[in-house]
C-alpha cells in the first residue's frame, strides 16, 4: 500500500511543479493573476490566442531545453502541461 | 562589402482591402485580425500588373538616385510569382521601361530582397557593374485561398525598388536556409501534363502559423544578435531595425527580446499587410521619402520566409 501511495504522490508533485511553472510563465506573459489559472482553464477563457500559445511554448522550450512541434490544437492549460511533460521525458 | 543605396521607390495597387470588407468574405472580424496581426488594410491588385507596379517603383528609385534608365547594367527582381512563369518578371519590367541590360529573377521567398542585396554586393565587388537595381514585386493575392480566413487576411500586393552603386554602405550580410517545406508552401502549377504522378496539387498557399511564428521570432532575434556581435555593436547603437513586415506580433516579440524602443522598429504592416520580399524595400522607401533616414545612421534589415530562409544585413545610410 505504502509504495503505491508514494509513487502516486511523487507523480502528482511532478505534475504540480510543471503546472506551476507553466502558470507562472503564462501569468507573467499575459499579465494576469497566477491564482486565476487552473489545469482546466481554457486558453480562450484566459484571453490567450494561438500566437500567445506559440510564444508560451517558445518560453517553455528555452526553460526546459526542449523542442516541441506544434501540430495539435491545444485548448487547455492541462493539455499544454501534458505536452511539455511528454517532451521533457 | 561594397554597395551603397543611391535611391528608393515603391508602388502599391489602388485597391485598399479593409478588414471590414473581409468580414463579408470570410468569418472574421476587424478585432480578430488587428489583435493577431496588426493589419488594418492591405493593397490588392485589380487592374494593375505586377510588372507595371515594379516598373513604377523602379522609375521612382531611378529618379531618386538621379540615374537614367540607360545607366543600369543589371536588374535583379525578387518575387515568388511574376505575371508570367516565363519570361522573368525582371524582363517584363524592362519591357515596360524600354531598358536593355541583363535582368533576372531571384526567388528567396520573403527574405528575397536580402538575398538580392547579397548578389548585388558580389557583382559590385567584382567590378562587373557600376549601377544596378533590385526590384521586389509581389502579388500574394494570386496565391492565397480567399476562402481560408487564417491566411487570406495576412497578405497584400506591392513593389519596392532600390538603385545601387559601389560604396561602403553595406557592412555585413548573412543568409541562412533550413529545409522544411511543410510550414509555408504554395504549389506551382503542373499544367496538363499527362505524365505527372506526384502528389495531387494544392492550389493555394498553406501555412502553419504557430510554427512560422516561432521560427520567425527566434530566427530574427538570433540573426540580429549574431550580426551585432560580429560587428562589435550593442543593440542600442543601431538607429533602425527594418524587419520583414509579416505580423506586428512577430515584430513586437523580436523587439522585446532585443530590449529596444518601439520607435526603432518602423512598420507598414498596418496599411499593407505582408508583401513578402517587397516589404522591406517598401518600408525603406517610405522612411527615405519621409526624411527619417539620415546620413551615417546604422540600420539592420532582417527577414524570414518560406524555405525556411532568413537574411539579415547591416548598413550605414549614405
Amino acid at each position: 500500500m505504502l509504495p503505491f501511495h508514494i509513487k502516486v504522490t511523487k507523480k502528482a508533485l511532478e505534475e504540480m511543479t510543471m503546472f506551476e511553472k507553466v502558470a507562472e510563465i503564462l501569468a507573467d506573459y499575459k499579465d494576469i493573476d497566477v491564482s486565476a489559472i487552473t489545469m482546466d482553464s481554457t486558453f480562450a477563457d484566459l484571453g490567450v490566442d494561438s500566437l500567445d500559445t506559440a510564444e508560451l511554448i517558445m518560453n517553455l522550450e528555452d526553460e526546459f531545453n526542449i523542442t516541441i512541434e506544434m501540430n495539435e490544437k491545444l485548448s487547455t492549460v492541462g493539455e499544454l502541461v501534458a505536452l511539455i511533460e511528454e517532451n521533457v521525458k | 562589402m561594397s554597395l551603397t543605396i543611391l535611391g528608393t521607390g515603391s508602388a502599391m495597387p489602388e485597391k485598399r482591402l479593409t478588414n471590414e470588407e473581409l468580414t463579408h468574405m470570410v468569418d472574421t472580424s476587424d478585432e480578430w485580425i488587428v489583435t493577431r496581426t496588426g493589419i488594418h488594410e492591405r493593397r490588392i491588385i485589380t487592374t494593375e500588373t505586377l510588372s507595371g507596379l515594379g516598373a513604377r517603383a523602379l522609375s521612382l528609385a531611378l529618379e531618386d538616385a538621379g540615374c537614367a534608365p540607360g545607366e543600369l547594367e543589371l536588374i535583379l527582381c525578387t518575387t515568388v510569382r511574376g505575371d508570367t512563369a516565363t519570361p522573368a518578371l525582371a524582363n517584363m519590367i524592362e519591357r515596360e521601361l524600354k531598358i536593355e541590360c541583363p535582368a533576372m529573377d531571384i526567388n528567396g521567398a520573403c527574405a528575397g530582397f536580402i538575398a538580392a542585396l547579397d548578389v548585388a554586393a558580389a557583382y559590385l565587388a567584382s567590378g562587373r557593374v557600376k549601377r544596378l537595381a533590385i526590384v521586389s514585386a509581389e502579388a500574394l493575392s494570386f496565391l492565397t485561398d480567399w476562402t481560408d480566413r487564417s491566411t487570406c487576411v495576412l497578405f497584400g500586393d506591392g513593389a519596392g525598388a532600390v538603385v545601387l552603386g559601389p560604396g561602403d554602405g553595406l557592412k555585413d550580410l548573412k543568409l541562412t536556409a533550413k529545409p522544411s517545406e511543410e510550414w509555408l508552401v504554395a504549389d506551382a502549377p503542373k499544367g496538363n501534363s499527362p505524365f505527372f504522378q506526384g502528389r495531387p496539387q494544392h492550389p493555394y498557399l498553406t501555412m502553419n502559423g504557430q510554427e512560422v511564428y516561432k521560427f520567425a521570432v527566434s530566427s530574427v532575434t538570433r540573426d540580429i544578435r549574431a550580426m551585432l556581435k560580429a560587428n562589435g555593436l550593442e543593440a542600442g547603437q543601431v538607429d533602425w531595425y527594418l524587419l520583414h513586415q509579416a505580423n506586428l506580433r512577430i515584430i513586437e516579440a523580436a523587439r522585446a527580446r532585443l530590449k529596444q524602443p518601439r520607435e526603432k522598429f518602423p512598420t507598414t504592416i498596418e496599411r499593407y499587410g505582408n508583401v513578402s520580399s517587397a516589404s522591406i524595400p517598401i518600408l525603406m522607401d517610405e522612411m527615405n521619402r519621409q526624411g527619417m533616414l539620415k546620413a551615417g545612421q546604422r540600420l539592420i534589415m532582417s527577414a524570414f520566409g518560406a524555405g525556411l530562409t532568413t537574411g539579415a544585413a547591416l548598413m550605414t545610410w549614405k
